[in-house]
């Protein structure tokens, strides 16, 4: 792969029309939140949001953290057990078979429904149920994307390392590991924001308090829409804190793609 | 592989799945009888869960419980079909949702492919859109559908979960079928500028059809997140009838009826599957554009 | 022969005796790629495959390698059978995709079967940079191969192969992807490779020129089902001696009108083009 846009003038490229379009979408919501006097409990525009969150930062912060503590323990576990797994099944096709039906259920398991099982599981006074709803939400997508670049080696490949007699071991860790790394950065991608989300959907079913969900949830009960949507903002933020670590991890690590 | 031969494997496929599912069971019942009765705690973290039959009933409860009645009154339904009901319920809401996800995504879609800078302009905002946790959101829509009004139209409560239920659905299909539409070969697309054939037949008779490979797994998992996403919003919409209610409701119940919450987790899975299976069943008639395509 | 790295093995190095593959398709009719063949390879010798596709030369090159297993027959390599042959690091492989790992640069390609094989660093790198020298890509040692143009990924394939001073190489059209002109720069380094090396090399190739001009002797083979049709042989002098001025010699000439009438054998009669307008 050759290097992104990284350098100034193609980052500006890449960056200038989505940034225009945000900025432009952002001004025609407050024009029109103003124009048409739209209530704060409906809509609130985004200068008051943005106040809101300026005045509030500490606390956003603080949700920040804790529920960004869950989602990354969460993404950290979820993905180590769904690159092992997506290894065995990569190894042992009955394994890959027995285990099909339980995570195509994880797949399509909405997290509120597993959420106050697992806190009966564990306690309502942990936080191992969010971020045990984190690593579910992270291990599906790493899972499949891991199993999937595993199972990429090309042939030429395959062929070059029995021609050297090459030991099963020696053959993955030389040819199908370094194939399979771009596809578990694909899916370390997707993991990212999704343990954000699913962390703070988490949070609405119980547990300790704070965390952005439950801040989010007081907040719109005590009628604070504006500073409601300033913790919502907090959650976008820690969303894209995580997929660009993701992003820059991939960058990092990988120089050359499989090609 | 003959028809015979497909068909074993088929057969052993699903055998070994059975297993699995089997493994599991086993594994529960084994961990509750041999595992500690507050769990496996390390420096005050609960790594692995109670054992209590509250905290982790038996499967056989469980699956005993499917049949009796939801609640003590005499009318009362078995649970099983309280279930179904609101698993149908739900799979309905998630259908539109998904259809409207989906019609969203391929518009989005085709004008990303047909105008560079709205690919630019859109796509990192459609990435970003999933960073943004509808649950949050919910009742916001729903306070805004409650104020749309045309004529004889009224906003129901439902069109809200749907619309949070495509939220989720349309990102998949932005992202695969603009994929999938920039797929062709260099070489098609420059064969087909030979023949002098404009952008629409161009995306009818070349990028459609080439996008069915990557178009069907973003549905897929369209269906999946249109399921969720319906789950998720019918719970803070707090809208009645469908299984994410019956989540709510049974959970409060776990005191002193540890089976009953699982019944709807069951039919939450099962609604998810269903939808993945109608999904599959689309493709079996898209195969003839399918045989390029390389089985994950 | 007394300043070279590999010693010959006294055996023959390649033996196959009436070799089939028949594969099985799914929707019924088998294909047999290979019928009833037999060939040997001498030490030191230089064997073109020959023939139109289909006619079974990459699957008989496959079969010596081991990359696959005869239907029938017997394939021996150094008096082993191939399998063992394989396990023992006899022979080096270079594949008509180059098949360079992406990730490592040259000089990591070339190291890679020292790798895999326990040697240790030190002799490693020097060996790499010997064979780096070879085949004339010293300033590329730290490239990547999507850094190189075709011809130069194949040549680094090609050093590769030698890393392990193999006794006999297989070379499965390996300069199918190239140009005419870089074609022929890397037959003649191929043929001061080998006599360097003294290797005995079996190579699939479907240019003529290019098996008369490289060969000791010229396997040409016919398709369905694969078949040795003929074996010539073609002295076109010592291996050390072939240089660019060959191409234009009269022998070679005589060489390659041979073997294109062995390929064109079994046409129908008429159909030399006699127009008959």
């Amino acid at each position: 792969m050759r290097p992104g846009p990284i350098s100034g003038a193609g980052l500006a490229r890449t960056a200038l029309p989505p940034v225009l379009l945000g900025v432009a979408a952002v001004l025609l919501w407050q024009w029109a939140v103003v124009a048409f006097e739209i209530k704060s409990f409906i809509l609130p525009g985004p200068f008051l949001i943005g106040e809101e969150f300026a005045a509030n930062l500490q606390n956003v912060v603080n949700g920040m953290t804790v529920t960004g503590r869950n989602a990354l323990i969460g993404l950290l576990v979820g993905a180590v057990l769904g690159i092992l797994a997506a290894i065995v099944a990569a190894l042992l096709r009955t394994v890959d078979e027995m285990g099909a039906p339980i995570v195509a259920s994880i797949a399509v398991v909405p997290i509120v429904a597993l959420a106050p099982v697992l806190y009966t599981m564990f306690g309502a006074g942990a936080e191992t149920a969010r971020q045990i709803v984190a690593g579910l939400a992270v291990f599906v997508p790493v899972y499949f994307n891991t199993l999937k670049g595993l199972r990429q080696v090309r042939p030429v490949h395959r062929d070059l390392m029995r021609s050297y007699a090459a030991t099963s071991w020696q053959a993955t860790k030389t040819v199908t590991l370094p194939t399979a790394l771009p596809f578990v950065f694909t899916g370390l991608r997707i993991a990212s924001s999704l343990a954000v989300i699913s962390a703070l959907i988490a949070e609405y079913f119980g547990g300790p308090v704070g965390g952005l969900g439950k801040s989010i949830t007081s907040s719109a009960s005590g009628s604070n829409y504006g500073l409601a949507w300033a913790y919502v903002l907090g959650s976008i933020l820690l969303g894209l804190l995580f997929y660009a670590a993701a992003l820059g991890l991939e960058k990092l690590v990988s120089r050359r793609t499989s090609g | 592989m003959t028809h015979a031969r497909r068909g074993q494997v088929r057969g052993r496929r699903i055998l070994t799945g059975a297993l699995g599912v089997a493994a599991l069971a086993a594994l529960w019942e084994l961990y509750k009888l041999l595992g500690p009765a507050e769990g496996v705690v390390v420096g005050g973290i609960t790594l692995l869960p109670r054992t209590s039959d509250l905290a982790m009933p038996h499967v056989w409860v469980m699956a005993a419980r499917a049949f009796e009645p939801v609640t003590g009154a005499s009318n009362a339904i078995p649970l099983w079909q309280a279930v179904l009901e609101g698993s149908l319920f739900t799979l309905g809401i998630a259908a539109v949702g998904w259809l409207a996800g989906v019609t969203v995504g391929l518009l989005l879609a085709l004008l990303m492919q047909r105008f560079r800078l709205a690919e630019s302009a859109v796509l990192p905002w459609i990435v970003l859109s999933q960073t943004v946790p509808l649950i949050a959101l919910a009742p916001l829509v729903r306070r805004w559908g409650s104020q749309i009004q045309f004529g004889e139209f009224t906003w129901a409560s439902w069109m809200s979960v749907a619309l949070i239920a495509s939220y989720l659905a349309f990102f998949p299909v932005a992202v695969g079928a603009l994929r999938g539409l920039a797929s062709p070969d260099a070489n098609h697309v420059d064969l087909m500028h030979c023949y002098a054939v404009g952008w629409w037949k161009t995306l009818w008779r070349l990028r459609l059809p080439a996008s069915i490979g990557y178009l069907l797994p973003a549905l897929r998992l369209a269906a999946a997140s249109a399921v969720i996403g319906t789950v998720v919003a019918e719970v803070s919409i707090g809208l009645r009838g469908g299984i994410g209610r019956l989540i709510v409701e049974y959970a409060g119940a776990a005191g002193g009826d540890p089976g009953k919450p699982w019944a709807p987790i069951f039919g939450s899975i099962a609604v998810g599957l269903v939808a993945a299976g109608f999904v599959a069943l689309i493709g079996l008639f898209l195969r003839r554009f399918r045989r390029g395509e390389v089985a994950a | 022969m007394n300043n070279h790295p590999a010693q010959p093995d006294p055996a023959l190095a390649v033996e196959v005796t009436g070799v089939s593959r028949v594969f099985t398709v799914r929707k019924g009719a088998d294909v047999t790629a290979l019928d009833n063949v037999s060939l040997t390879v001498a030490p030191g010798e230089f064997v073109s495959l020959i023939g139109p596709s289909g006619c079974g030369k990459s699957t008989l090159l496959r079969l010596i390698a081991d990359l696959d297993t005869p239907t029938a027959g017997e394939i021996k390599v150094f008096g082993k059978a191939a399998r063992q042959a394989r396990i023992d690091q006899d022979y080096g492989i270079a594949f008509q995709q180059a098949g360079l790992l992406p990730w490592r640069t040259v000089a990591g390609n070339i190291e890679l079967p020292l790798e895999l094989h326990g040697t240790s660093r030190p002799v490693r790198r020097a060996r790499a940079a010997d064979l780096i020298a070879l085949v004339g890509l010293s300033d590329f040692a730290d490239k990547y191969p999507d850094q190189l143009s075709g011809g130069m990924q194949q040549r680094v394939a090609i050093a590769r192969s030698l890393a392990e001073s193999p006794s006999l190489l297989l070379m499965d059209e390996p300069f199918g992807a190239l140009d005419e002109m870089t074609r022929e720069r890397m037959q003649n380094e191929l043929v001061r490779i080998c006599a360097e090396t003294r290797a005995a090399v079996v190579f699939v190739t479907h240019s003529i020129p290019e098996a008369v001009f490289l060969s000791d002797r010229v396997v040409v083979m016919s398709p369905r089902p694969g078949r040795i049709r003929d074996v010539l042989s073609v002295s076109l002098g010592d291996q050390a001696q072939r240089g660019e001025n060959l191409r234009e010699d009269e022998s070679f000439f005589q060489g390659v009108s041979r073997v294109r009438e062995l390929l064109h054998g079994e046409a129908p009669a008429g159909a030399r083009g006699v127009e008959t307008r």
